[in-house]
């Protein structure tokens, strides 16, 4: 099944996941290219997104496997697809043989943290001691109400670096499925328990994701 | 992005209605242009987007290559609330420019339960809500649209009004104001040049003169403004524009489909609907236009489906021409294409089962009333006879659902006829049991009443509403005679009706009562979520009017109407005519069986209708 690599960012963000599957189908169709649709009732188009992103999260690194028609030259369809695509939706690749999904393992995301009135003193210490802590329960919003989990067994690795005086960046690397740490998670946790350091507003951005060697996701 | 607003985005509904940059979206440089228009469909974005008319005035304004025409929309409350906390002025969505630094804002409004939304969109944007506050050129205000018809509710706000189809008036109204301000005209000078346009209404040149007991005794046009002004309509929709390239939204909208506009106007003419007379006359586009712009549109937006819009699309002539024109490369594509308000004679019948070939819809019906000589007396040609007929080959065919839409509080309704939809309703339920292919799957009919609105322009325009307790009686009356467990009978709450009777037929004093509904906090009251019924009556209480003036009294034969000011090509005279056979449970033909002599098409070049 061909796969495609392709990156969400700009205005795009605030596109949801049903409505990024839409606006993808309809590329298709703009760029002349038939996805194979479902057999049944109601005939689906063949497209998946792993990973779906959470609206407001920007990444240059998403994947979405998909079935065509008819036989079509993959290494010229992302400028075929770019050109029939919204603003901030960018196709980088499509190839064929990618990696089976299950052994999509690691997600690599920075959290920007935005202090309007300057980074507060030691808050890269502070939270460096925080995630360094044995354990880290936070409380998440999970199907049946709010549950506790450790968020520390998911978090792989991590850096902070203050780029400037008003902003902190967290890059991380936790386990993108089983189980899943959503990174905004981390933030939860800088806000319950270093309230001091509760940022003004915080950017996401999922930078790639990886296999259980962490070598980038094909 | 403005960083402001990217903070507020992340904690409101549906961000993705806010920020624009869809798929062709037309952003243009507005220091190279003369004239900035900000367009707005005061109520959401999933509405608004979903509006004809606003994508074909979208893309005839931006063709003026000095013009810039940008998107606005109501925002939802959380949003609303967001942006007053953080003191942000509503924005267009292209360039996300404030609406207050446009030249103009243009409404298109198409029903009476958004006239809160214009003030709420107004003073979002930091632009005064009154007419006479705004000096200058800037910030003009104009407004085009169904409600156009009875402008008057909106007079205070509004500077002048575009009658009848944009697609000319709108262009001749920009190059006007293109010249005022090379010109450097003041308002007053605009207004006077713009009112010399076909189709413009200037409120402002009109002083409305009431008797004692609150009916209007005279309507004065100043300073040599022309009696009425009348409607504008294409001559030939052929030549007409229609976007060959629409937006297509980021985000799920109400009508998620491309629109082909096959005809305008209508040929039934039923008593009660008022679109059904001011859109007339009845013009069709050709079938060689249409499946061109149908697959120029599909091409172009991705989408896979389209529907065949016009208010009574299977009175369009050329359909089947048309349908079997779009077969083959609906098939290939696997492109959904629907037709919407299918009637229940022969030939829709034949139409339907064409149509679940490739999917299976539900059945709907408006029958509107429940008796014969009821539908007769609204003129709604339906039978019984056809509608068990229709649903005797859908049962048999497999179908298992039915709904059926009437009115309650219809000119000369009685208990019979409330009586008769449950009547009808047991004849429909009979007619699957002796039909149905699958009874295993059960059947299920939807009932839904609404409650009439009497409305402008239409032969019931003088007629009482009943008491909102009334229709709760009649709405009673008819549930307890539908036990049937396959039934689910729905009812429109009457409050919403009432309102919506008095802002229909409301004149110049209802402005007044707007503002202060809106000032104690209304809005969106088209949305349930929203809609405050105590509210609008304390502001209806507050500025000193009776609802019942507008509702249950009905106006006089010989009253001066609000919307005497106004001409939509069909005449006072032909109204009463029908009025008068309504009464008589006369039905009148269509216009293809006979012309009735409306009037709509002394509009016309030629003044032959091709109904």
């Amino acid at each position: 099944m061909p796969r495609m690599r392709f990156s969400k960012t700009g205005n795009a963000v605030w596109i949801s996941h049903l409505d990024l599957m839409r606006a993808l189908q309809r590329g298709f169709r703009r760029a002349g290219v038939l996805l194979k649709h479902s057999q049944g009732f109601t005939p689906h188009p063949v497209l998946s997104i792993a990973l779906p992103l959470s609206v407001g999260v920007s990444s240059d690194y998403e994947i979405a496997d998909f079935e065509l028609d008819a036989p079509t030259d993959l290494a010229a369809l992302p400028a075929r697809l770019n050109a029939a695509l919204p603003k901030g939706i960018e196709i980088l690749e499509c190839y064929e043989d990618g990696e089976k999904l299950k052994h999509l393992k690691w997600l690599e995301a920075r959290l920007t943290l935005i202090y309007d009135a300057g980074v507060p003193a030691q808050a890269a210490d502070q939270i460096r001691t925080l995630f360094a802590r044995p354990s880290l329960e936070v409380e998440k919003h999970g199907k049946n109400g709010p549950v506790t989990v450790d968020i520390l067994p998911m978090l792989h690795a991590y850096s902070v670096t203050q780029p400037d005086e008003t902003t902190l960046a967290l890059t991380a690397t936790v386990s993108a499925q089983n189980p899943t740490l959503n990174p905004l998670l981390l933030l939860t946790a800088i806000e319950a328990e270093l309230p001091a350091c509760k940022p003004d507003f915080t950017r996401c951005h999922r930078i790639q994701i990886m296999n259980e060697a962490f070598h980038a996701f094909r | 992005m403005n960083t402001k607003l990217e903070r507020i985005l992340p904690r409101v509904q549906k961000p993705a209605r806010y920020v624009g940059g869809e798929y062709n979206e037309i952003v243009k440089d507005k220091t190279q242009t003369d004239v900035n228009v900000a367009f707005c469909f005061p109520d959401t974005y999933e509405i608004g987007m979903s509006n004809v008319g606003m994508r074909i005035l979208y893309a005839v304004m931006n063709d003026l290559p000095w013009c810039a025409c940008e998107r606005v929309f109501a925002p939802w409350g959380d949003m609303e609330d967001e942006l007053r906390k953080a003191r942000l002025p509503l924005w267009c969505l292209e360039s996300q420019d404030p609406v207050r630094d446009f030249d103009m804002i243009a409404f298109s409004i198409g029903y009476e339960m958004c006239y809160t939304n214009i003030l709420n969109v107004l003073d979002l944007s930091g632009i005064p809500l009154h007419s006479s506050e705004r000096e200058g050129l800037h910030n003009i205000v104009f407004a085009g649209g169904t409600c156009a018809y009875n402008p008057e509710p909106l007079a205070d706000f509004i500077d002048f009004f575009s009658l009848g189809e944009g697609e000319e008036i709108t262009v001749e109204i920009l190059e006007c104001y293109r010249r005022a301000k090379q010109a450097g005209w003041d308002k007053q000078t605009f207004l006077r040049e713009v009112a010399k346009i076909d189709g413009v209404y200037v409120p402002s040149f009109y002083e409305h003169v009431y008797n004692e007991d609150g009916t209007l005794k005279q309507i004065i046009p100043l300073g040599g403004a022309p009696k009425t002004a009348r409607k504008r309509i294409m001559q030939n929709l052929d030549t007409a524009r229609y976007p060959d390239k629409m937006i297509v939204p980021s985000t799920e909208i109400v009508h998620d489909r491309m629109n082909l506009e096959v005809m305008r106007g209508c040929i039934r003419g039923c008593r009660f609907c008022q679109a059904g007379f001011v859109y007339r006359p009845v013009r069709p586009r050709s079938v060689q236009t249409l499946h061109d712009q149908a697959i120029g549109l599909l091409e172009d937006s991705g989408c896979h489906e389209i529907t065949l819009s016009s208010l009574s699309t299977s009175d369009y002539r050329y359909l089947p021409e048309l349908m079997a024109s779009l077969e083959d490369y609906c098939q290939e594509k696997k492109i959904n294409l629907s037709v919407p308000s299918l009637r229940a004679d022969n030939f829709s019948r034949e139409l339907m089962l064409k149509l679940q070939k490739v999917r299976k819809s539900g059945l709907t019906f408006a029958p509107e009333a429940g008796t014969q000589r009821l539908r007769d007396a609204i003129n709604k040609n339906v039978t019984e006879e056809e509608i068990l007929e229709t649903c005797k080959i859908a049962f048999s065919g497999g179908w298992s659902n039915v709904k059926l839409y009437f009115m309650l509080g219809l000119p000369t309704e009685t208990d019979e006829d409330v009586l008769g939809i449950a009547d009808l309703v047991y004849k429909i339920l009979k007619t699957w049991r002796e039909n149905a292919s699958n009874k295993k799957r059960g059947l299920r009919i939807h009932v839904a009443t609404a409650f009439f609105v009497p409305k402008p322009f239409t032969p019931f325009q003088w007629e009482q509403q009943i008491t909102p307790e009334e229709y709760t009686r009649r709405q009673r009356l008819l549930k307890d005679a539908m036990l049937s467990k396959s039934v689910e009978y729905n009812w429109h709450a009457p409050d919403l009706s009432q309102l919506e009777a008095v802002l229909a037929r409301g004149d110049r004093r209802l402005c007044r009562v707007i503002e202060t509904a809106w000032r104690r906090g209304a809005k969106l009251d088209g949305w349930l979520e929203y809609f405050d019924y105590k509210l609008w009556m304390q502001a209806l209480r507050d500025c000193g009017i009776d609802p019942a003036f507008y509702t249950t009294r009905g106006y006089a034969e010989d009253e001066v109407l609000p919307w005497d000011s106004i001409d939509v090509g069909v005449t006072k005279r032909f109204f009463l005519r029908e009025r008068e056979r309504a009464y008589r449970s006369e039905i009148t033909p269509d216009c293809r069986a006979g012309c009735a002599g409306c009037g709509a098409n002394r509009l016309l070049e030629g003044g032959v209708c091709d109904a």
